[in-house]
């Protein structure tokens, strides 16, 4: 029994068509509000490529291809470690009306909140 | 059986990364399931990097003998540039992040670039498709790489202006050519003489030094506003670069995130090219050059400067406000301040809107992001369509820092550059005020007539400072009124 996968030219036609479709339904659901977010979650998701390179940098048997495959393992590290940062960090900072005031876990904007600010004002909950 | 044990967990553990890559997606369709959504895919995606270095006990004869220094080299890989991205993403300021983004997009195709690049050089192929499927893919991850640094260049205000060289779109399209033709004769080279590619490097490594050539000259006469539109392009050529490699390593999982991020970038792209009203095409090989002279009707009317805290005043008494940032609100890092203004007068019983226009700021969305760190609750933050009925109803438009996406020509003027572009009814207010540093023109390079309308007031001066000003006016006030 193996589990070696193997996909023909065909096979691959029909996975880009089907995936395509889905990536078009599922993205066309996000709402302007996070596009940003969501083009850095998706940029995220393309950061996969680091599994690639971890395998063509597993299988290098000569010097060049080992730089080369060094090269793409530390830039899809970096696609997935940075994609990741940055989009948490942003949709950490979306908040609703109910939760405004009670700060955020970004530490610029529990500063920028401070008691002063808030606290004078007394926010009007409908 | 070493071999079938790690191959069956791979396939499994990357079918699942593939599903949770989807399914994080997915929850990005709402700002409450939203942060939720990148967890799930984290996890898939560190399931699936874990995984992957079962593929020791797969690895061919030849790379046996030098197994443990790659092993080496790839945790020393993983660490470093996750690692060092890791510590920037947590570092960049959210102002910065369509840079952030264009760089780590940038990597990504580079990576896939890198992948395609140890398949050309080094190993046999498996025939026409493989090869084709990899030239291709190597050919978009690096002009995504090339081009996505000249983006991060330009946005972090390095390279500050478009390059405009007569001829250059046509010597671009030679470029390509030549790039594609190189491919091409690779192609029929290896599949007619049988010939190994080991014998032809050097063609290869021109095809690669073309293709990222071809990408930092596309990107370089590219102006800072159609930026939104180039990240999404970069981001679907790297999606798209990843998926087609993955066909060739013959890994599912890379096959549908990449092509799932083509797909995103696509639709993303298409969005921006309608916001902004030009075609795809139009914004990435004719830059809007300087602009053209064109005969504007006489406008009626005159600008008519006021106080910023006169119109903090008004409004402080006004019902219902909507504002319209624009990116100069960013450039003046007044977000925050507008938001404090903001405050002041929800507590007085003003209603407050955002108006967001799709395009407003480097990348799409950014206005909503930037809003969001500086606290403003995303309920209150309304996109174009949803909003623009409203205005002909609110007692005041404040536009702080927009120009182009307010301007009314875009209804009634069939001349305008940008007529058609979807806008936001500022003019349709009881009153509108405009808060500018000058009477400068919008990026598109027309007079903006709602500037001179009768019912909108220029209230001049740098956005934060003017948020700062029309704060201390309503405090002035004195305490707030209960609200009625």
């Amino acid at each position: 029994m193996s589990f070696q996968i193997s996909i023909g030219g065909f096979i691959a036609v029909y996975i880009f068509m089907v995936t395509a479709f889905a990536g078009w339904v599922i993205i066309g659901r996000v709402p302007a509000i996070l596009h940003t977010p969501l083009m850095s979650g998706s940029n995220f998701v393309h950061g996969i490529v680091v599994v690639g390179g971890i395998f063509t940098l597993l299988n290098a048997s000569t010097p060049l291809e080992q730089a080369i495959g060094f090269v793409a393992v530390l830039l899809g590290a970096g696609n997935v470690a940075g994609g990741f940062a940055v989009t948490q960090r942003m949709l950490a900072m979306f908040q609703s009306s109910g939760h405004a005031g009670h700060g955020t876990k970004h530490p610029k904007h529990a500063k920028r909140a401070a008691p002063s600010a808030v606290k004078s004002i007394s926010p009007k909950k409908p | 059986m070493l071999i079938t044990i790690s191959q069956l967990i791979i396939g499994s553990v990357d079918l699942i990364a593939a599903f949770l890559l989807m399914f994080g997606l997915w929850r990005m369709a709402s700002p409450v399931t939203a942060p939720s959504g990148i967890l799930v895919a984290g996890v898939g995606m560190l399931a699936a990097v874990v995984a992957s270095f079962l593929y020791i006990f797969t690895v061919d004869a030849a790379a046996k003998p030098h197994l443990p220094l790659n092993i080496g080299l790839a945790a020393a890989a993983l660490i470093i540039g996750a690692g060092v991205a890791w510590w920037s993403g947590r570092r960049v300021a959210i102002t910065a992040m369509p840079q952030a983004v264009a760089l780590f997009n940038g990597m990504g195709g580079g990576a896939a670039g890198a992948i395609a690049a140890v398949e050309l050089f080094g190993r046999q192929t498996h025939g026409a498709t493989q090869l084709i499927v990899t030239l291709l893919g190597a050919l978009i991850g690096s002009i995504s790489l090339s081009g996505s640094i000249i983006a991060w260049a330009k946005l972090d205000s390095l390279l500050k202006k478009p390059l405009h060289v007569p001829g250059l779109q046509i010597f671009n399209g030679v470029v390509l050519l030549t790039c594609v033709s190189i491919g091409a004769y690779v192609v029929f080279a290896a599949a007619g003489g049988g010939a190994s590619l080991v014998a032809m490097p050097h063609l290869i490594e021109i095809f690669f030094a073309i293709a990222l050539l071809y990408g930092i000259l596309m990107t370089l006469p590219i102006g800072g506003a159609d930026m939104p539109v180039v990240i999404s392009v970069y981001n679907a050529f790297t999606g798209l670069a990843v998926g087609l490699e993955g066909f060739v390593l013959q890994n599912p999982a890379l096959m549908i995130a990449g092509m799932l991020v083509g797909a995103a970038g696509l639709l993303l792209t298409l969005l921006m090219a309608k916001a902004m009203n030009r075609s795809v095409a139009k914004i990435l090989f004719a830059s809007f050059g300087p602009a053209k002279k064109r005969r504007q009707g006489a406008i009626k009317g005159s600008l008519k400067p006021v106080q910023a805290s006169d119109a903090g005043i008004f409004m402080r008494y006004a019902k219902s406000v909507i504002i319209v940032p624009g990116y100069g609100l960013a450039v003046s890092q007044g977000q925050g301040k507008l938001y404090d203004f903001v405050k002041l007068l929800q507590a007085a019983g003003v209603k407050v809107k955002f108006a967001i226009h799709p395009v407003a700021g480097r990348m799409p969305g950014q206005m909503d992001v930037l809003l969001a760190e500086a606290g403003v609750p995303y309920d209150l933050i309304v996109q174009l369509a949803d909003v623009n009925e409203d205005f002909k109803d609110a007692d005041v438009a404040l536009v702080i820092g927009a120009n182009d996406v307010v301007n009314p020509e875009a209804r009634t003027d069939k001349t305008s550059p940008i007529y058609g572009m979807p806008i936001l009814n500022a003019d349709q207010a009881k009153k509108c005020y405009v808060v500018k540093r000058g009477d400068g023109k919008g990026y598109a390079g027309i007079v903006n007539p709602l500037f001179y309308a009768a019912n909108t007031f220029m209230v001049y001066g740098d956005a934060a400072a003017v948020c700062v000003s029309m704060s201390e006016a309503v405090r002035g006030l004195g305490a707030p009124a209960a609200a009625a």
